[in-house]
């Protein structure tokens, strides 16, 4: 506790007008300096690896794939910022994808055939949901030996680590199974795990209306309490780069086009005679991503609106303040740890769906990956500091980095030390930030 | 004379083989204000918790209002109406007043969604009363001064309709202008009926505070005494040597200033 800070409203006036009058043009926008920072530098990637790589990088059918990759990694990062705020980490997070991933598999490809035949439209659903559930009984095992018999989360889910890439191994003796139900594999992205063209622009009108919606919901509660408003300009030109976000990825998204044999099976099917220029289907956006922004805005809301993120972060920022609040403190970090296993469960399911396989060293080292991504996103291992948007944020950096650097065809070891040093970096820039800012 | 709002009677809490409380017996009226003193480790925080609900007793029975209560967790406390301005404050230091003030008992709307304007505006409306120069509802706590986070956890008491409030070294992080504001604030709750334990180092701020006091030492209660009935001096040896005022000797007193 500080007290000795200088009262933030007693501030005197001091004569540095112009760079006071926009600080608290910034303050009273609500725009979060970190989120433009982070912005900058995915710019500064994506331009320079286009520059370097001759502009390979910064077409369609790049970023395209790079969104796809990106998705596993972020939909469990947000998990994980809800973890690291409650003072918490979750080292498991690779093994459990393999092992729940393993066991999707094995059900689908062995178990679910004998009952339902191949390819039955049901399997997606059941696999999927058995994944999930089972995806909640590991974290809600290990949150619970964290939470109730106080066993630091570094050692159990350290244990987590070791246990659960054993028992994907031994589910399968190691074997690679393959392949996955046909609808299944949808999820994992691929030439047809796209929600096409005219889908994609219906997603991107219906995201437009609800950014607007939101801020007029809010603006709206305000003006009901009387409270002071955001200014208008701040909320219009939040809402118009939300907006030109949406559009501008979904442009992108439908600028790539199915590779020339599927075209031509999607043609044969729908009984198109193939035209002699060749047919250009655009592929749109593709579930995984479309999965990972659903999870993402799902995560947000959880984490700024509902009772659970508010004791989430209270718990982050003073244990004993939310214990002496009335908070079910251990409950509540139980909560986090199932919350993230139904996540790696997520993960799995769109991972397996990609490579159309599990094997048992499925999602080795994603736990570090997912980490990064959080602490890149400006997660603080302190607690009580974190946002969802940050760790999405996070894991595009991360995934950019990884994509450039094998467009530039650097080998794997510079790899492993360039997003070392970018991540050990990336945390020192943030933490002399944050104590410039806080005074 | 009125029943009173609260006894505690042969309240015992040991830590290992340590007696941190031993049979200590306290009560209080509405509209008083109890001030409960004593040196380092005498016990007083650890017996006003297990009204507060941060700590278990071993044995003794807490009544309120003349009914025997059984407080196990700071959510039974404050159905009771016991507010808690804890020494070190309890605040989430990365969440902003509104979130503070409702923290555990955050307002709702029909989806169950949490209403943060609302418990803006709450906030807002008992600050214009508390603290009126409080402008910071949305900066984390962190970021505020000694003052405005002591405001904050005043408020989160008195919004909840407080009946009994423990303030346990309330001034201690203070400077002398919003020392008075927090003593101003203590005369206002008690003329309002609330009864008020306040836990001091500061024997003064007991003094001029308090309608009685109590004295524990080692666990111990020394007394309870009307101040109007006995002199600092006489306070500090019950503090410090733990003799009622009339067994304390002239020499004894002396020896206080020595």
């Amino acid at each position: 506790m500080s007290l000795t800070e200088a009262p933030t409203t007693q501030e005197p006036e001091v004569k540095q007008k112009p760079s006071r009058s926009v600080r608290s043009m910034v303050r009273d926008s609500e725009i979060d300096v970190r989120m433009i920072g982070m912005l900058g530098l995915l710019l500064v990637i994506w331009v320079g690896f286009n520059i370097m790589s001759g502009g390979t990088f910064l077409t369609p059918r790049n970023l395209w794939n790079l969104s796809v990759q990106f998705a596993p990694v972020a939909i469990m990062a947000t998990g994980m910022v809800l973890i690291i705020v409650s003072r918490n980490i979750d080292l498991s997070v690779g093994s459990m994808l393999g092992f729940v991933g393993m066991a999707m598999a094995l059900i689908q490809a062995e178990l679910l055939p004998d009952w339902l035949g191949f390819d039955n439209p049901w399997t997606w659903m059941i696999v999927l949901v058995i994944g999930l559930v089972l995806g909640a009984l590991l974290g809600l095992l290990q949150g619970a030996i964290v939470a109730y018999v106080s066993v630091p989360a570094f050692i159990v889910t350290l244990g987590g680590l070791l246990v659960w890439r054993g028992a994907a191994w031994s589910l399968a003796s190691g074997r690679t199974i393959a392949p996955m139900d046909s609808t299944f594999q949808l999820m994992g992205g691929g030439s047809r795990g796209s929600v096409g063209e005219v889908g994609s622009w219906i997603i991107a009108g219906i995201a437009c209306l609800a950014i607007i919606g939101y801020f007029g919901n809010d603006r709206r509660q305000r003006n009901e309490f009387g409270l002071k408003q955001r200014p208008m300009w701040a909320t219009v030109a939040t809402a118009v780069i939300g907006c030109g976000a949406v559009l501008g990825a979904v442009l992108v998204m439908n600028s790539y086009y199915l590779p020339e044999n599927v075209a031509r099976a999607v043609a044969e099917e729908q009984g198109i005679p193939w035209p002699a220029g060749g047919l250009q289907i655009p592929l749109g956006i593709s579930y995984p991503v479309l999965i990972a922004v659903g999870v993402m805005l799902v995560m947000a809301f959880v984490a700024n609106n509902r009772r659970f993120g508010r004791y989430v972060y209270s718990i982050g920022g003073n244990p004993e303040a939310a214990e002496l609040g009335g908070i079910n403190t251990r409950w509540t970090v139980v909560k986090t740890f199932v919350v993230m296993g139904i996540l790696v469960g997520i993960a799995a399911a769109v991972t397996i769906a990609r490579l159309n396989a599990a094997t048992s060293g499925l999602g080795t080292l994603a736990e570090l990956y997912v980490i990064a991504a959080a602490v890149i996103g400006g997660t603080s291992f302190t607690g009580g500091i974190g946002t969802i948007s940050g760790a999405v944020l996070g894991a595009l950096v991360m995934q950019s980095l990884q994509s450039g650097m094998v467009l530039m065809r650097v080998d794997a070891p510079m790899q492993d030390i360039v997003v070392g040093i970018v991540l050990v970096a990336a945390v020192a820039v943030d933490i002399t930030f944050r104590r410039r800012t806080e005074r | 004379m009125t029943a009173p709002l609260v006894e505690m009677k042969d309240m015992n809490v040991s830590f290992g083989g340590v007696h941190a409380v031993e049979d200590v017996s306290i009560d209080l009226y509405p509209g008083e204000i109890l001030g409960l003193v004593g040196g380092n480790g005498a016990g007083k925080s650890t017996l006003v918790k297990t009204l507060s609900g941060a700590q278990k007793a071993d044995s003794g029975q807490i009544y309120i209002e003349g009914q025997p209560v059984t407080i196990l967790n700071p959510r039974d406390a404050k159905a009771l109406g016991v507010e808690t301005i804890y020494q070190q404050l309890a605040l989430a230091e990365n969440i902003d007043a509104p979130g503070n003030m409702f923290l555990g008992r955050e307002l709702i709307s029909g989806l169950g969604n949490l209403d943060d304007s609302a418990m803006e505006a709450a906030t807002r409306k008992i600050m214009a009363r508390l603290n009126p120069k409080f402008e910071n509802f949305k900066t984390p706590v962190a970021r505020l001064s000694g003052g405005q986070r002591q405001s904050v956890a005043i408020a989160r008491a008195v919004h909840f309709n407080a009946k009994i409030l423990i303030m346990d070294e309330p001034t201690a992080a203070l400077g002398p202008a919003e020392t008075e504001q927090v003593r101003q604030l203590m005369r206002q709750l008690k003329s309002e009926g609330i009864g008020i334990i306040l836990i001091s180092h500061d024997i003064h701020d007991v003094y001029d505070l308090a309608d009685r006091i109590s004295v524990m030492l080692q666990g111990q209660l020394v007394g309870t005494v009307d101040k109007d009935d006995v002199t600092m001096d006489e306070v500090l040896a019950m503090i410090i040597i733990g003799k009622l005022p009339e067994e304390v000797t002239e020499s004894e007193l002396q020896d206080l200033h020595g």
